[in-house]
């Protein structure tokens, strides 16, 4: 079998600068006047400038992760944001208006709740839904696949999502289970056996939630898109994200399996895991790809989980988190895109090992870490940001944190492939605190570059 | 005798652990002394945590292999070995948090290390930590959230139990991804625990044990 994934391609260079340059472009975007879209331009080119490494940035980017924050600092509930889509676009606004940051951060992480009330969706808790109206979605860790069914999973992961796993993780989507697998149409005989199962009630309830459901997330979807653009036209600031994929090993650790169930697969099935995160590797690359392409951008968020300190041995870490979790990055690179690979917890122990990629191809946002050696390390192959502490401004004072501001700047703001940003999301942060950050980064980033 | 018991559970051997407990069993072994032979295996385990040869996956093993061999002893211990004084340890996830690996997992390994632990479970209210002190008169309380937002109900819950009158009974102690010093000092508990080993040390520290 031919290996992928390994080398990087003769052409990713063009097509990183090609899809810079869509994203740097704004097309879509309703500018309110020229300068607007030079500002807007200019601030994709630090953050490009800043992860290609090829020149210093001419101040550094500020980018802190919202998260919650935005809504917990308005009048609104999460409930309503995730309920009332107008109301949850006017708080977003609000926060851009009363934060400027170099970049705009849509509620992505937040869903039409609607949409997850008629899929009946099993996965998460959110507000009024398993947890208070009050309060972010959370994960609901089961083990959601058996280890017996790795085998499934590894032969045709589709059908072990559409048939075994939807209908556990959707309460609407039982009727799944009956989808014809890869039905054989080449001999007239076939054809029946291939449709007979749309006949099925439940098959139909199914499809018809999934119809509802698309139209509900649409419906979110062109309310916030819209606003997105007028914001980014109005305040002159690009996105920061498009897109979205996962470690192989982490869709298995978090999603199917479960933190112990993968952790107990270590042990008892080693080879199967092996091969489930090969088999999911070329899938999340696509993941990834596709949704920058949807959205006209290049830099996918991928989350880490399970492969922080103390989770797994470096041993483990190289044999079951790394090699998958480096394909998909070059996989991305290969395809023009800049992973942006959100490290939460510390790393301190995988620095060396993740340095191991080319240059200038992949944007690290550190929470935890040590920064100053992952300067020296990660550092010289990627732009590294993140791991101004949370804790800070949830607890601290708006003095503690400009201290703490200006020492992270100039450890390891210097000279470039640097990109200010807070270690997690900011839910729970003060406003004063926040506020503090945001004008204390941008005096510090701009004479300290 | 129970050597290769200890030895196969260091070394996360689970079959060879669970065959060797069998026979040993089978040859008339003590069910109290294999279950001391699991501590003592439990011990090194912890050890080589804190050496940082071993991770979470073993800690999450070692209870897997422990759980299977103690359900096939348990219910032959007639009588449960009394300690003269019990140390109790309440632990729960406060308010607004529903996850739960950390927790399990420090209970667990509190267990093993012979405390007496009620868990009191997830997105559990003040009330129900004051509550639960009362009834349970723990010496120390552990109190798990691995989201930001659990710093104030973490926060909270230390309130409440002072405002009960029941401060200086518990010793407190905190345990989740985002928890640090900082926040130790903002929610106002005793001592904060990076991780699992560390808050059985902490509890140890504070009310005694092997």
């Amino acid at each position: 079998m031919k290996e992928r994934f390994i080398e990087i391609s003769p052409d990713a260079d063009e097509k990183q600068e090609e899809r810079f340059n869509i994203w740097r472009s704004g097309e879509g975007i309703p500018f309110v006047d020229n300068d607007t879209k030079a500002a807007y331009q200019e601030r994709v080119t630090l953050i490009k400038d800043a992860i290609q490494l090829k020149k210093k940035p001419s101040r550094i980017p500020v980018c802190p992760s919202p998260s919650c924050f935005p809504i917990q600092n308005s009048k609104i509930t999460m409930y309503e944001a995730m309920y009332n889509y107008e109301a949850l676009t006017k708080v977003i606004e609000e926060y851009q208006d009363e934060f400027m940051t170099d970049v705009y951060n849509g509620p992505a992480s937040l869903v039409s709740g609607k949409m997850l009330d008629i899929l009946d969706f099993k996965l998460f808790a959110w507000a009024g839904h398993g947890v208070a109206k009050e309060q972010e979605y959370q994960f609901v860790e089961d083990e959601y696949m058996k280890a017996e069914e790795y085998q499934d999973l590894i032969d045709d992961p589709t059908a072990f999502f559409q048939n075994s796993y939807f209908p556990r993780i959707f309460g609407a989507l039982t009727g799944l289970q009956k989808y014809p697998v890869l039905p054989i149409v080449h001999e007239i005989l076939c054809v029946p056996p291939a449709v007979i199962p749309f006949s099925d009630e439940d098959m139909k309830s199914a499809l018809q939630a999934l119809m509802k459901a698309g139209d509900e997330a649409l419906r979110f979807r062109t309310a916030v898109g819209k606003l997105s653009r007028n914001i980014m036209g109005k305040k002159g600031i690009p996105a920061f994200g498009g897109g979205f994929t996962k470690a192989p090993f982490d869709t298995i650790g978090d999603s199917l399996r479960g933190t112990k169930g993968v952790m107990l697969d270590i042990f008892r099935c080693p080879d199967e895991l092996k091969e489930a995160c090969e088999r999911l590797t070329p899938i999340m690359v696509k993941a990834g790809v596709n949704a920058c392409r949807a959205s006209g951008h290049l830099m996918p968020l991928i989350p880490l989980h399970k492969g922080a300190d103390g989770f797994l041995s470096d041993e483990q870490f190289q044999t079951f988190y790394w090699p998958t979790l480096r394909k998909l990055i070059i996989g991305l690179i290969n395809e023009g895109m800049v992973p942006h690979l959100f490290a939460e917890g510390s790393y301190n122990q995988r620095l060396d090992i993740i340095s191991d990629l080319p240059k200038g191809k992949a944007l690290w946002l550190f929470d935890r870490t040590d920064m100053v050696k992952a300067k020296e390390t990660v550092g010289r192959v990627a732009c590294i940001s993140g791991n101004f502490p949370i804790d800070l401004l949830i607890t601290g004072t708006p003095d503690e944190v400009r201290a703490h501001c200006k020492q992270l700047i100039e450890s390891v703001g210097k000279n470039g492939g640097y990109i200010f940003a807070t270690g997690a999301g900011m839910s729970g942060a003060k406003a004063a605190n926040v506020k503090a950050m945001i004008e204390a980064a941008k005096e510090y980033g701009a004479s300290n570059t | 005798m129970t050597d290769k018991l200890i030895h196969a559970l260091v070394e996360m051997q689970e079959t060879e652990a669970l065959q060797q407990a069998k026979q040993l069993l089978d040859s008339g072994t003590d069910p109290m002394d294999i279950l001391d032979a699991c501590s003592k295996a439990m011990e090194k385990v912890g050890q080589r945590f804190e050496k940082g040869e071993y991770f979470l996956p073993h800690l999450m093993m070692a209870g897997e292999m422990l759980k299977q061999i103690s359900d096939i002893i348990k219910p032959l211990i007639k009588e449960e070995k009394s300690t003269t004084e019990k140390r109790r340890v309440l632990i729960g996830t406060v308010k607004g948090d529903i996850h739960d690996i950390g927790k399990n997992i420090v209970t667990f390994l509190l267990e093993v290390n012979g405390f007496e632990v009620r868990d009191i479970g997830i997105d559990q209210p003040p009330e129900k930590f004051v509550e639960s002190i009362q009834e349970f008169q723990p010496q120390v309380v552990g109190m798990s959230g691995l989201l930001s937002l659990a710093f104030d109900s973490m926060k909270e819950t230390v309130e409440a139990i002072e405002k009960a009158g029941l401060r200086e009974k518990v010793k407190i102690m905190i345990g989740g991804g985002q928890v640090t010093e900082q926040v130790k000092d903002y929610t106002g508990a005793d001592a904060l625990g990076p991780n699992a080993i560390a808050g059985v040390n902490l509890a140890k520290q504070w009310i005694g044990g092997k």
